[in-house]
């Protein structure tokens, strides 16, 4: 607590950006986990919540006559403003947030219900089981077997002790291969498409420098293409720029050379690296928090961020490798340079094309915690959970959610979820309220012991599944089957202003079909019950008492007030 | 004239049709005085039946003597044609190039339709000024309805009823019209029932560069103030080409002659430069290059949705004048045949819970756009294609039906209407079967006794297997002003007219059945339910015993 200096301000507007003339007036509180400001106005009282490891910055603009202000920008792309009387406490919350939102020891997942129940946790930790997942997709098999090479992380302690390999690779092929990888991040399954037999298979570039090679990693290669029967060829997808990659060489890395690898295909994607991404997000929330920006600045601002062009490159990269896997039956290894950030958006992002479960709410947390949470994506480095480098911080999760979002509104019937879903994941990726996303391997975050020590995010969000229910979908809607094929023609893409535009306001409140089409299907579903009710009594003609008094209640609900059943314009408390 | 002189060659054999999303037919393609016809001669597969008059332009192609000819349509379609044999490719395309800019209205195909349905109520009747203003006569005993115009003398866009306040005389309103571009003396259009606040419109005053004033003018227009209240004028055309018109004998009114109103000047562009705009729009909609960067740019090098934007903000300043600062306003741009009637009628759509109606929004169009004189005819009758040069055309009614849409989609609940509405508009203003947006004005209508001789589109909407396909599943009558947001990240390119033979829709298409039979099923089930608990409720009085266990 040693860092709250002011835990109490009285008197501080909270400022509606869009309508400045509109204040809220309240007091705010520093609590060892939230920023909370509390509206005076003794009928509503509405609380504004922020989580310190949300913060991504706090600005304080010169002060002026009637207070100082400070802007609070989150993580995920929001902003409040607030106007404190003294600038002497302003300095202080300012100082306050600065450390609280960098402080390990106080990290929220960590001081969240300390006390509760270890059955309950160590439960809410088995929710997911990645291993039921491979055996869904039919591994192991006679093809693909499971290797115990890296337990103890002995071979790479990025990736999970659990990997999968080409039956025939034999233990020294699997250590060589991974010495001749960057990091060690030898290929080995991700996804097992049963229909076809292709697999896609990921790890970092190789050492190969200028003429360097390694005839165990060029076995690893020719065991997976052999383990895909009746294909005689295997692509390697190389998601960087070509260029990218040739400039790797001089430090010894680069890629496979096709002369020393037989049977192979060389494909190059093109997504940029995370320096790329993360200058062009920051023009991104720029942009949309400029006042009152002309349609041109909007849409230069737009083109010159580039990000709509780096999604498309996401985009395409997994439908690259979909189509391989699904329509030619040809295996893909993909790699980037370290294999844990671009890897992981195209692995990802392909087995949601080729999938129809990684389209389910549980079925995207599976592919989280396989693609990205299993196989080491860093985490910690590129959300800033702590205070770390600022290189190493990039978007690279946003790209893969954003991607799953543009295909939502390609395909509105595919997706079990909702877009809520989506961004519900992206501010838990940021909050550190969970202790799934903390650290940035499989091996750090035993070593910190998490799972004695916080909660998993999993169960939560599908204790809240309502709320994030898509209701378009149906398990037995034809977009829900097969493969998706997403058109990624640039006027296909749009800005994800439910991402990052998420705080404006609208007069009425804005209407969202999907919140009415939920709000249909729950009353479907009690005229459905009632009719069930009704039915069991109609025919004998005589209700029993219990029955009749449930009908009692519900007939206040008369259709033409359907709209009292529909929670749309409640606006309770904003918890950012 | 007869047609037939025009087609050379009326049928060939063996054509192959390719067009957007649909299998490639093998057919006979016939040309008609009105019509390209191709048929399979099979059952089962679809027939084309094209207007020429929906044809913007053609391109030949040869190769040796395969001929191919590229349709592209207004609606922004193109298909392709593959002719066996160089002189019927040539013939044909010769002739669709002459049915498809013919000049004379009376040869218009309107003329010549017959409907196939049976119209139940008359379009051309369903939406009269008179009864229009039965309804502001129930609220409102400060406005009367003057026939002034009735040979259509005093002002010859306008139609011949025209709604002025109570006070003034029709003698004032002739010498008003006469200070008034193309005699478009102020009139009402939206009374505000909320407040009594009104909106009128009219054409640029003529005050020239000796600043002419005319005191009928003044009377006319202070006639809708309140005491002591002040009204806004709000004029769509920026300061400096507001002044430019002066020296053309044009202008904008002063603050010493009319001290009682606020001018503010908006930014819509011209026609010619809105036409420009579709054209670089639909150019960049249709590039191949697949590059972002070069998409981005393209969209805002077309400028189309900055054009959205302003016409919606121009729209949203005139409702705002009007519902939160309880003030009259007065819009004109030069003619007021154009920008005015896009804030008009867009206005309205924000303040009045009635326009947003299937009904409501024909009676919109008809009385903002038709009875109020916009050009139809010269504004529509080249689209983004033509390689002629443009002369009056512009896409002025396409714009307000794009920023219906924005509106819709910012309310989704708030219409009664579906996006397939404002499509099904914007296709017929560009080529139609029907009558309704033929001719310029009211009085060009009537001259060519076009609700005798020609259907109405209303006739056609508002039967009830059309009114059911129009329809917006999510509608749920609300009586709210609705506030669009025109931020540019809320404002989306229409994909429903731009996009709609680029990029296939049938998974937008199946979400929205599946919306309808999500909507569909929950009402069936309330009326079983409801007949359930009628039926429980009878029982009970029949039965009063029941009651008391």
């Amino acid at each position: 607590m040693e860092h709250i200096r002011t835990p109490k301000v009285e008197n501080v507007r909270l400022i509606d950006r869009t309508a400045p003339r509109k204040a809220m007036v309240g007091t705010l509180y520093l609590s060892a986990t939230h920023t909370i400001f509390v509206e005076n106005n003794p009928e509503t009282r509405r609380e504004t919540w922020v989580l310190h490891s949300m913060v991504a910055s706090v600005e304080r603009p010169p002060t002026t006559p009637s207070g100082s202000h400070l802007v609070v920008h989150t993580k995920n792309f929001q902003v409040v403003q607030l106007l404190i009387p003294q600038e002497r406490d302003a300095m202080d919350v300012q100082a306050s947030l600065a450390r609280l939102s960098q402080k390990y020891s106080e990290l929220y997942c960590l001081s969240i219900n300390p006390n509760a129940n270890k059955e309950e946790r160590e439960e809410s930790w088995s929710f997911l089981d990645l291993q039921a997942d491979y055996r869904r997709m039919g591994v192991p098999n006679n093809l693909w077997v499971s290797t115990p090479a890296n337990s103890e992380y002995r071979v790479c302690d990025t990736y999970p002790s659990e990997l999968f390999v080409p039956k025939s690779a034999t233990p020294p092929v699997i250590v060589g291969s991974s010495k001749f990888r960057s990091r060690g991040r030898l290929p080995v399954l991700t996804y097992f498409h049963q229909d076809t037999l292709a697999a896609i298979c990921r790890c970092s570039q190789p050492l190969s420098g200028f003429s360097a090679r390694s005839q165990e990693d060029e076995q690893m290669l020719e065991a997976i293409m052999k383990s895909n029967p009746g294909s005689d060829y295997i692509y390697v997808v190389d998601t960087r720029p070509k260029l990218n990659a040739m400039a790797n060489r001089a430090a010894g890395k680069g890629y496979e050379n096709e002369d020393h690898y037989a049977n192979i295909k060389l494909q190059f994607i093109g997504i940029e690296n995370i320096h790329v991404m993360r200058n062009s997000q920051q023009k991104i929330s720029w942009l949309v928090n400029l006042k009152t920006p002309s349609m041109g600045d909007f849409l230069w601002g737009l083109e010159s961020s580039g990000w709509l062009k780096h999604i498309k490159a996401v985009l395409d990269a997994g439908v690259f490798i979909a189509k391989a896997v699904a329509e030619e039956g040809i295996s893909v290894v993909v790699h980037c340079s370290d294999g844990w950030d671009r890897t992981a958006q195209a692995c990802s992002v392909a087995s949601v094309l080729l999938e129809p479960y990684y389209r389910t709410m549980k079925g995207l947390m599976l592919l989280i915690e396989r693609d990205w949470v299993s196989f080491g994506h860093k985490f910690s480095h590129r959300y800033n959970h702590l205070e770390g480098d600022p290189k190493e911080v990039s978007p690279v999760i946003d790209q893969f959610l954003e991607c799953v979002w543009q295909l939502s509104e390609q395909f509105p019937c595919a997706f079990e979820f909702n877009e809520r879903f989506l961004v519900q994941l992206h501010r838990h990726v940021y909050s550190c309220q969970y202790g799934n996303f903390l650290g940035n391997s499989q091996k750090e975050r035993r070593d910190m012991g998490l799972r004695e020590r916080t909660h998993s995010l999993w169960p939560q969000l599908w204790k809240d599944r309502a709320q994030y229910a898509n209701p378009l979908y149906r398990a037995d809607h034809t977009q829900t089957q097969g493969m998706l094929r997403p058109n990624t023609t640039p006027y296909c893409f749009k800005m994800w202003k439910g991402m990052y535009n998420r705080m404006e306001k609208s007069s009425p409140p804005r209407q969202t079909p999907t919140d009415l089409l939920t709000a249909v299907r729950e009353e479907t579903q009690q005229l459905e019950e009632e009719l069930t009710n009704h039915q069991e009594v109609a025919p004998g003609g005589t209700a029993q008492p219990g029955t009749k008094q449930g009908i009692q209640t519900r007939s206040r609900n008369a259709p033409n007030e359907r709209c009292s059943l529909r929670p749309i314009y409640k606006f309770i408390n904003i918890s950012l | 004239m007869e047609f037939a002189e025009l087609i050379k060659t009326p049928r060939v054999d063996g054509v192959v049709l390719r067009r957007p999303f649909l299998p490639t037919v093998e057919g006979t393609l016939c040309l008609t005085g009105h019509h390209l016809i191709l048929s399979s001669r099979q059952d089962n597969t679809e027939e084309l039946w094209l207007l020429h008059a929906n044809i913007d332009a053609i391109e030949k192609r040869f190769v040796g003597s395969l001929g191919t000819i590229i349709v592209k349509c207004k609606d922004l379609r193109v298909i392709q044609l593959d002719i066996p044999g160089m002189e019927e490719c040539l013939n044909i395309a010769s002739s669709i190039e002459v049915l498809s800019t013919l000049d004379s209205v009376s040869l218009m195909y309107p003329l010549f339709y017959r409907p196939m349905f049976q119209v139940i109520e008359d379009g051309w009747k369903s939406f009269l000024p008179e009864d229009a203003f039965k309804d502001l006569e129930s609220m409102t005993e400060e406005w009367r309805l003057s026939d002034v115009n009735k040979d259509y003398s005093v002002c010859s866009s306008y139609p011949p009823l025209v709604a002025v306040p109570k006070d003034v005389d029709d003698d004032t309103l002739r010498k008003a019209a006469a200070f008034r571009h193309g005699g478009r003396f102020p009139v009402l259009s939206y009374y505000h029932k909320k407040n009594g606040m009104v909106m009128m419109r009219s054409g640029q005053p003529l005050t020239g560069t000796n600043g002419r004033r005319c005191k009928e003018d003044e009377k006319l227009i202070n006639a809708t103030l309140r005491a002591g209240k002040r009204g806004y004028i709000i004029d769509t055309r920026t300061v400096s080409v507001a002044q430019q018109a002066k020296a053309r004998g044009g202008g904008f009114e002063s603050e010493a002659n009319y001290p009682q109103w606020r001018r503010i000047h908006k930014a819509i562009e011209r026609s010619s430069i809105l036409q420009e705009s579709l054209i670089k729009l639909v150019e960049a909609c249709n590039d191949q290059s697949h590059s972002m960067d070069r998409w981005l740019s393209k969209l805002e090098a077309s400028n189309w949705q900055t054009h959205v934007k302003e016409i919606l903000t121009s729209a949203c300043l005139a409702a705002q004048c009007i519902d939160r600062e309880g003030a009259s306003v007065l819009v004109h741009g030069t003619e007021g045949t154009d920008s005015t009637l896009q804030v008009t009628s867009l206005a309205q759509i924000i303040l009045d819970p009635a326009c947003r109606t299937i009904q409501g929004f024909q009676a919109l169009v008809e009385r903002e756009w038709l009875q109020a004189g916009h050009p139809f005819q010269q504004r529509c009758s080249q689209s983004a294609y033509s390689n002629s040069k443009p002369r009056c055309e512009a896409p002025v009614f396409l714009l307000f039906l794009d920023c219906v849409w924005q509106i819709l989609r910012q309310f989704p609940c708030s219409f009664q209407f579906s996006q397939h509405f404002l499509v099904l508009l914007f296709e017929h203003t560009y080529a139609s079967q029907f009558g309704t947006f033929m001719g310029n004005s009211a009085s060009e209508r009537s001259k060519l006794n076009l609700s005798q001789k020609t259907v109405s589109l209303w006739s056609w909407v508002n039967r009830p297997q059309e009114v059911e396909r129009l329809s917006n599943p999510l509608y749920e009558a609300n009586c709210l002003v609705i506030w669009p947001s025109v931020a540019p990240q809320s404002l989306l390119l229409w994909e429903g007219v731009f996009l709609r033979w680029k990029r296939s829709s049938r998974c937008l298409d199946e979400a929205y059945d599946e919306m309808v039979h999500i909507i569909q099923y929950n009402k069936e089930l309330q009326n079983k339910v409801n007949n359930l608990r009628r039926q429980l409720a009878q029982l009970e009085t029949e039965e009063p015993l029941l009651q008391t266990p």
